[in-house]
């Protein structure tokens, strides 16, 4: 059987042993038994304490007795050798086997890599320092972006760009129509959640017909808007930016670049114009089908009649309610092909690299987008639209 | 795809050099990659940027195609500064320039054909038949017929490479530009890139300037070569690298140039 074989190989070693003799000023240290086992062998920091008051002038490895070894023995020996070097007592390699000695040898023949001293950590307001500039540094590039981007629309406008409408009408493509069926599902299913919470304070006050306006008002107004744009951010906001930053990694930016061919028209006009174009589209339907989610509950839940409960959607909703929806989605629109655009082309040129631009790109939407709302609802109910 | 003959332009002793480097210093952020790089690439020659790895050779061609600015110093193309020429200028310059990327560079969502049409429909007044036809004989050109349709993914890391070559060379450049044509091939592909590359320059009277450490390469093209010292982060020399093997006495050169196995 393998374990008695082993049982009987570990019986026949003999244990490695490290015995250390002051010779006058020099000291030898000598190896003995099998070197095989690291974590038996003796440890190279009690044979040349740090702390000796008399410290030896030369240290001789004198391996005569050495039997069977492996990197246990170089591990050690070269150990040895540095902390001889780094006190700069020399150290002499005496009845070493061949091997180890050219192992030995190998190690030690290239001076390790001297690292620049690490910066001293630190402090809490260097960091904080440090984190604003950074912030600052960073949200300069994100409005010259924008900047480069409102620059190649005017081009546009004037028609001196070399934008493709091709490319303008395959992203339209895919971040229209390809995204419906999970618009429907998310659309409907936010009416269906905002009926069922809303109902609970309604129906205490015996007002359950007014289910209908905040079906109405909400949708309309903001939760259309709100799905679409956190679907499309998770879909099409990290496409872009993978596209793009893989696109960088694989040096294709620079074959644009370097052929005179800016890839903000070629490549950021395009899915800048498809998303701010079917983001409005992509949110009126998200309007309708969430509000037939929201007439499921109001009328098969709650007991409102359909004709009642339109009759008081009709009553109660505004048509500035679904314009200030639809506006909303097509700022949002904005912001996600831009924040996807910017992560991608700004990305590194390795693989890790494209998945944080992507990740930065979803984040940034969604915190951008939250901002949005916010001006947009302040501004919107001050002025009372 | 007619070259013409240079020796019979009167005036071609009158234009400027294709690439003059002058006092170019490399730096990214405050880590000095390169410093007062002086020289120049002559036309014709197949000029050839050597040196360790990490010694900034990548950079330095980014520099030469306008790709990087530079710390300090210039780069002239055809005698025009590269980073404060006007936008004609440089579009013209960018319309004489080929350039072969390290991992291929070839846009992964178009086919091959597509590829090699972008420059030509960008920069040419040709139809689409004449672009196709044209593209068909740059695949032909580099022993990719026949493989117009397929997409980079679809491809070898040698047929990446030549048809890298093919899109760099489908306006006819004057000077082509290659960034480590042979890293990551066998021995034989990438003797056969060298080989490709040598035949353009003599029927197309190409200037070319290639980045490279693979020593086969450089001795079997190399007309005329710098080389780049990561350690002092100087040019350390210049001149035909069989030249430069004979009569250097740069121990780090020697080095480089012989693997290691003999010093001077």
């Amino acid at each position: 059987m393998p374990e008695t074989e082993t049982d009987a190989d570990d019986a026949r070693r003999i244990p490695p042993t490290a015995t250390r003799q002051r010779d006058g000023d020099a000291c030898v240290i000598r190896l003995a038994g099998d070197w095989t086992d690291y974590s038996q062998c003796p440890d190279w920091h009690d044979l040349l304490p740090a702390d000796e008051p008399d410290s030896p002038r030369a240290v001789i490895l004198d391996a005569d007795g050495l039997g069977e070894w492996n990197s246990a023995a170089v591990a050690f020996a070269l150990n040895l050798a540095l902390r001889c070097r780094a006190r700069g007592i020399p150290c002499r390699r005496e009845n070493l086997p061949e091997g180890l000695d050219k192992l030995l040898a190998l190690a030690l023949a290239v001076p390790e890599l001297r690292q620049e001293a690490p910066a001293p950590a630190a402090g809490p307001i260097r960091r904080l320092g440090q984190t604003t500039l950074a912030l600052l540094g960073q949200t300069a590039a994100a409005i010259s972006f924008v900047g480069v981007i409102a620059e190649s629309l005017v081009r546009l406008a004037a028609g001196r760009t070399r934008t493709r409408w091709s490319d303008v009408a395959a992203q339209t493509a895919r971040c229209g129509h390809q995204a419906i069926a999970i618009v429907s599902l998310m659309g409907f299913l936010i009416g269906v959640i905002l009926a069922f919470i809303g109902s609970i304070p309604l129906e205490m006050f015996g007002a359950d017909i007014y289910i209908a306006t905040l079906i109405g008002i909400g949708i309309l107004r903001m939760m259309a808007a709100t799905t679409v744009g956190t679907v499309m951010a998770g879909r099409t906001g990290a496409a872009f930016a993978a596209e793009l930053g893989s696109m960088a990694a694989n040096e294709e930016l620079d074959a644009y670049t370097a052929m005179g061919l800016s890839p903000v028209e070629l490549l950021v006009l395009p899915r800048f114009l498809a998303l701010s174009l079917t983001m409005p589209l992509l949110c009126v339907y998200a309007d309708l089908v969430g509000i037939l989610g929201g007439t499921a509950v109001g009328v098969l839940y709650c007991g409102v009649g359909l004709q009642s409960f339109f009759q008081h959607l009709c009553a109660t909703t505004r048509l500035s309610d679904f314009f200030v929806g639809v506006f909303t989605a097509w700022v949002f629109g904005l912001l996600i092909s831009a924040c996807g655009c910017y992560h991608g082309l700004t990305c590194g040129r390795n693989s890790a690299a494209v998945g944080k631009a992507a990740t930065a790109a979803v984040v940034s939407s969604i915190v951008c987008m939250v901002l949005a709302t916010a001006l947009i609802t302040l501004v919107t109910v001050l002025v009372g639209i | 795809m007619t070259p013409t003959n240079r020796e019979s332009q009167p005036d071609a002793d009158d234009r400027p050099q294709p690439v003059q480097v002058r006092g170019l210093t490399m730096a990214y952020g405050r880590r000095i990659i390169q410093h007062d790089l002086t020289f120049t690439i002559r036309r014709g020659e197949t000029f050839v940027i050597m040196g360790g790895s990490g010694c900034g050779k990548s950079t330095l061609l980014r520099h030469l195609i306008g790709l990087n600015t530079p710390a300090a110093g210039t780069v002239l193309r055809d005698g025009h500064d590269l980073f404060r020429a006007d936008e004609t200028t440089l579009d013209a310059i960018r319309r004489r320039t080929g350039i072969m990327y390290q991992s291929g560079g070839l846009w992964s969502a178009l086919t091959l054909a597509e590829n090699i049409a972008v420059p030509m429909q960008e920069f040419t007044d040709l139809g689409p038949r004449e672009i196709r036809e044209l593209a068909s004989l740059k695949l032909a050109l580099v022993g990719l017929a026949g493989c117009e349709d397929l997409l980079p993914a679809q491809l070898s890391g040698g047929m990446l490479k030549r048809a890298s070559l093919a899109r760099a060379m489908a306006l006819d450049p004057d000077i082509l530009f290659c960034d480590e044509p042979s890293a990551g091939l066998d021995p034989i592909s990438a003797r056969r890139l060298d080989d490709l590359i040598i035949e353009l320059r003599d029927s197309l009277h190409t200037t070319i300037v290639v980045v490279t450490h693979d020593l086969p390469s450089i001795f079997a093209i190399a007309t005329d070569a710098i080389f780049l010292d990561a350690e002092t982060h100087t040019l350390r020399a210049q001149g035909s690298p069989r030249r430069l093997l004979d009569e250097s006495h740069d121990e780090t050169l020697i080095r480089f140039l012989t693997r290691g196995e003999r010093s001077s």
